[in-house]
């Protein structure tokens, strides 16, 4: 009996845990869920993400709608300030995310309802990079991304539109994830041409040690969108 | 009921009387005894954990191998010259199978890869906790007796810096928190000795207060004691939250201890400069000189554009008197000798010109409500006072106040501080990580009698700092110290001779690195005169053109004679040379046709360099390396063919790739390049 009255206290435990977020009661509601920026950004495990995560609430229309409420969940380990929140006078709501203790790519929901109570969402990936990854982030920061990433800012201008043959952004899952380890190694080791691909593509084994070229595939495969999912190791739950 | 009583009791006493029942009770007592102690160690956590792995793994693919490598009962690695005694292994059953790395539950999961062997470290030298333990709760989370807690994640990378002193490629919090602990001069007050020995010395460069009075007013100074960042959101003074009176009693002790000096200040007349035409030439030669280079401002949309080498000039009109900024742009060396600021021989008219440009970057309503009172000799001495008070001049240099020693506490080893040695906000979280960030976020909640300053950080930076901190442990002093690896230390290289006094001048040494001295913005020039050509190295001084056209920091005119010139490019041809080659062992033209055609074709198609340079400017479009458009008029063919062998042999920061490129192929490429003299390819043809 006991133990039956500690499964009863418990799960009003739950449930009244459950009961706590509508403190906030929406003022408008939407029907589509927006990124406006904080998406896909790189932090490292257990720390906040560099810039916060903004995202719109619009209506049928494309239009903003303020007062309507977002919600933000994600795998345990993710916390967020504030965990809801309606929607300002651009429509916006602004979060900050702090990660989980362990690298990889996390996958948060943003949830809200329309007027019909119906809860439309969307996932919102971010990384958090551990050490192998932090190094091919730096490496692709010095020596890549000048090619590979098209976007041109003051201090560091693309290179990608003087290129004849185009490089792939390293987030392109749809090209690197088809890619296997040992030919990405080959690549960077040995150059563009080594893999029947464009010379323009220099070799860096002479430059890069093993670390840094392990590095640098590690934060491929962080990055890659749509995920990268391994080869090999079957994993059944039990 | 009490004769009942007595009945029972007496029947217990008969019971027990009985010597073979009394036996038999206590062997069945004790029997019950001894199975605690199996027992306890049969349900004890770590070999649940173990189960738990073993239930885990048997139905993935390698489960044969992944149950050949498990094995049971408590786990260790024992090193004892680190002093580890690690038992995280025996709940933390697979953290050495890279196979793992899909298993997000803990403890099971692999470690994520890192450089150095678990077998090498143990655990407890970066995760800190106690490794002896054998229950989640004492080696996680225990605190008594001056045990250490685990560090949380997100300081990790303060572990890897109590061996590596210098900059990793992986630990960019690191870097950062150390980087800010000598910008924001944290170490001119709290002094931070390394384990090998060094101190962490300051790169904020604070300027003297000694003939201030020269340079701006009482009010600008009281103002900017209130609150800095209102004047300049970049600054690195910190503000002490000094009341009104407190802050202008020490405004009128650094006005009446300033001592006025010939030539702090000029004949500045602003009516012949006030024109529209002025202003703009202002705007043309302040761009002209590449003051942006160093000097930040804010555009309208509020964001800081430009170096920050020096002070940022948003406002800086408000703060310089005209005469003053005169007279330092003509020589800044005679108001601060230590200056990092180049003389740049600018005209009387160009002086004139940039003065009303640079003195027109005006806030008036920073100080237009202070009205101070003139001050009386008490307040002058309780602002002297209050400057002792509060080590000002661990970091300025004040007449007749000498710079104190050990004015705050050391921090050499507070990574290691014992819990029991702080004093916690009511409310906060209990543990040293969160201790340091508070007490910098907001460092006056610790009590009132506080001098520490407050600096105005964003959480990531008060983060790297705390990881910084984090890193200062005990550890880090009883490591054996091979282990330790330094940071490299600037060396004190100075130019000689009349050469060097001219390099001294225009302060050569505060962008280009010359043998182990000197900032980092520019390219280094310790083997500039393998480098280059002497007629190319004049004419650069001359007017210096980019060359690498995506670059927004360029080096400045500095407008020297031609007498000055020649001295200078003497001096570096002469001295600037590498051991690793001789100059002059190719020569600069005369290579055959063949050659040279040779070398175009390896250009444009076996090492594609056209990706990243331009030779030809009609065709070629990459311009992540230097255009090489005119190189063959620029660089010595020896420096080419051996910058193409190796070129981080030669420059170790280089983003060139080492293509391995041979010397039959190094050769026709220099001899290909070496023909590029004009623009436009016309020398190759």
């Amino acid at each position: 009996m006991i133990f039956a009255m500690l499964l009863s206290a418990a799960v009003s435990g739950c449930d009244h845990k459950k009961a706590l977020p509508p403190a906030l009661t929406a003022k408008a509601t939407g029907t589509a869920i927006v990124v406006v920026s904080g998406d896909k950004q790189l932090g490292s495990p257990g720390s906040q993400l560099p810039q916060p995560l903004i995202l719109q609430i619009n209506d049928d229309q494309g239009n903003s709608v303020t007062g309507a409420i977002v919600q933000l969940a994600g795998p345990p380990g993710v916390a967020f300030t504030p965990q809801q929140i309606l929607t300002d006078d651009n429509g916006q709501a602004t979060f900050k995310v702090i990660m989980g203790g362990i690298n990889g790519r996390y996958e948060l929901t943003a949830s809200s309802q329309d007027a019909h109570g119906k809860t439309f969402s969307l996932t919102i990936p971010e990384f958090a990079a551990g050490y192998q990854q932090e190094v091919g982030y730096e490496v692709n920061q010095k020596y890549c991304s000048r090619c590979h990433n098209p976007d041109s800012t003051s201090e560091q201008v693309s290179n990608y539109d003087n290129l004849a043959v185009k490089p792939h952004r390293f987030s392109d899952g749809v090209i690197y994830n088809n890619i296997s380890e040992t030919d990405l190694t080959t690549i960077i080791t040995h150059g563009g041409a080594a893999m029947n691909r464009s010379a323009l593509m220099p070799p860096y084994g002479w430059t890069l040690n093993k670390a840094e070229i392990q590095g640098v595939i590690a934060y491929i495969r962080l990055i890659s969108d749509p995920p990268y999912v391994a080869p090999g190791v079957v994993y059944q739950k039990h | 009921m009490q004769t009942n009583n007595k009945g029972s009791f007496s029947s217990i006493r008969a019971f027990l009387c009985d010597p073979f029942r009394m036996f038999g009770v206590v062997s069945v007592i004790l029997l019950l005894l001894l199975t605690v102690a199996p027992a306890k160690d049969y349900f004890s956590q770590w070999r649940s954990y173990q189960r738990q792995y073993l239930n885990l793994i048997r139905n993935r693919g390698d489960a044969v191998t992944l149950l050949r490598h498990f094995q049971g009962g408590i786990q260790q690695i024992w090193i004892p010259q680190l002093g580890v005694i690690d038992r995280c292994q025996t709940c933390h059953v697979g953290v050495a199978e890279a196979s793992l790395a899909d298993v997000k539950e803990q403890p099971f999961r692999a470690h994520p890869p890192i450089p150095h062997k678990l077998t090498e470290f143990g655990c407890v030298i970066c995760h800190r906790g106690q490794g002896a333990a054998t229950t989640v709760s004492e080696a996680h989370h225990s605190k008594m007796a001056g045990e250490e807690p685990i560090l949380p994640m997100r300081y990790i990378e303060a572990s890897c810096g109590q061996c590596h002193h210098e900059p990793l490629e992986g630990t960019p919090k690191l870097n950062q928190g150390r980087l800010m602990l000598a910008r924001y001069g944290c170490v001119n007050c709290h002094a931070v000795t390394l384990p090998d020995g060094s101190t962490m010395q300051g790169t904020d460069n604070p300027p003297p207060l000694t003939h201030i009075a020269d340079k701006t007013t009482r009010e600008w100074i009281y103002a900017w004691l209130k609150d800095p960042t209102s004047y300049s959101a970049s600054s690195t003074m910190p503000n002490f939250l000094f009341s009104d009176a407190d802050a202008s009693d020490i405004s009128a002790f650094l006005i009446a201890n300033s001592t006025p000096q010939p030539g702090d200040s000029m004949a500045y007349s602003a009516t012949s400069s006030g024109s529209a035409s002025d202003s703009s030439a202002g705007a043309v030669l302040y761009g002209e000189s590449f003051c942006a280079s160093c000097h930040a401002t804010q555009n309208e949309a509020g964001n800081l554009v430009g170096g920050d080498l020096g002070p940022e000039l948003t406002n800086v009109g408000t703060k310089v008197k005209p005469g003053w900024l005169m007279a330092w742009l003509k020589d800044p060396h005679t108001y601060d000798p230590t200056t990092k600021m180049p003389q740049y021989r600018w005209t009387d008219q160009q002086l004139q010109t940039l003065t009303a440009y640079v003195a027109g970057k005006t806030d008036p309503d920073f100080v237009a409500n202070v009205h101070l009172q003139p001050a009386t000799q008490a307040q002058i001495a309780h602002g002297k006072k209050l400057v002792i008070e509060y080590g000002c001049a661990s970091c300025h240099e004040i007449t007749g106040i000498p710079k104190p020693d050990n004015f705050a506490p050391d921090l050499s080893r507070i990574g290691s501080k014992p819990l029991v040695q702080l004093i916690f906000l009511p409310g906060m979280e209990q543990s040293l990580p969160a201790y340091l960030a508070e007490k910098i976020r907001q460092p006056r909640a610790f009590g009132p009698s506080l001098h520490m300053p407050k600096y105005s950080f964003s959480t990531s930076q008060i983060e790297d700092l705390t990881t910084a901190l984090l890193s200062f442990t005990n550890r880090s002093f009883t490591l054996p110290p091979n282990l330790q690896i330094p940071a490299v230390q600037d060396t004190n290289y100075r130019p000689a001779g009349q050469a060097g006094q001219l390099m001294a001048n225009i302060n050569c040494l505060s962008c280009h690195r010359i043998n182990g001295n000197g900032g980092t913005m520019a390219p280094d020039l310790s083997w500039e005169g393998s480098s280059v050509q002497q007629p190319w190295l004049d004419t650069f001084l001359k007017n210096p053109n980019t060359l690498r056209p995506t670059l927004i920091r360029r080096m400045p005119k500095f407008n020297l004679t031609d007498s000055e010139r020649t001295v200078l490019t003497n001096y570096m041809m002469t001295v600037y040379q590498t051991p690793a080659f001789e100059r002059d062992e190719m020569p600069l033209s005369g290579y055959s046709p063949d050659l040279v055609e040779k070398g175009r074709q390896l250009f444009y198609s076996k090492y594609a360099c056209q990706s990243c340079h331009i030779v030809n400017p009609n065709q070629d479009k990459g311009y992540i390396g230097p255009t090489l458009t005119t190189v063959g008029a620029r660089l010595n063919a020896a420096w080419i063919f051996h910058y193409l062998k190796d070129p981080q042999a030669i420059r170790p920061e280089t983003i060139e790739p080492n293509q391995h490129i041979s010397d039959d192929d190094a050769q026709a490429l220099t001899a290909f390049l070496m023909t590029q003299k004009t623009i436009a390819g016309q020398g190759a043809k």
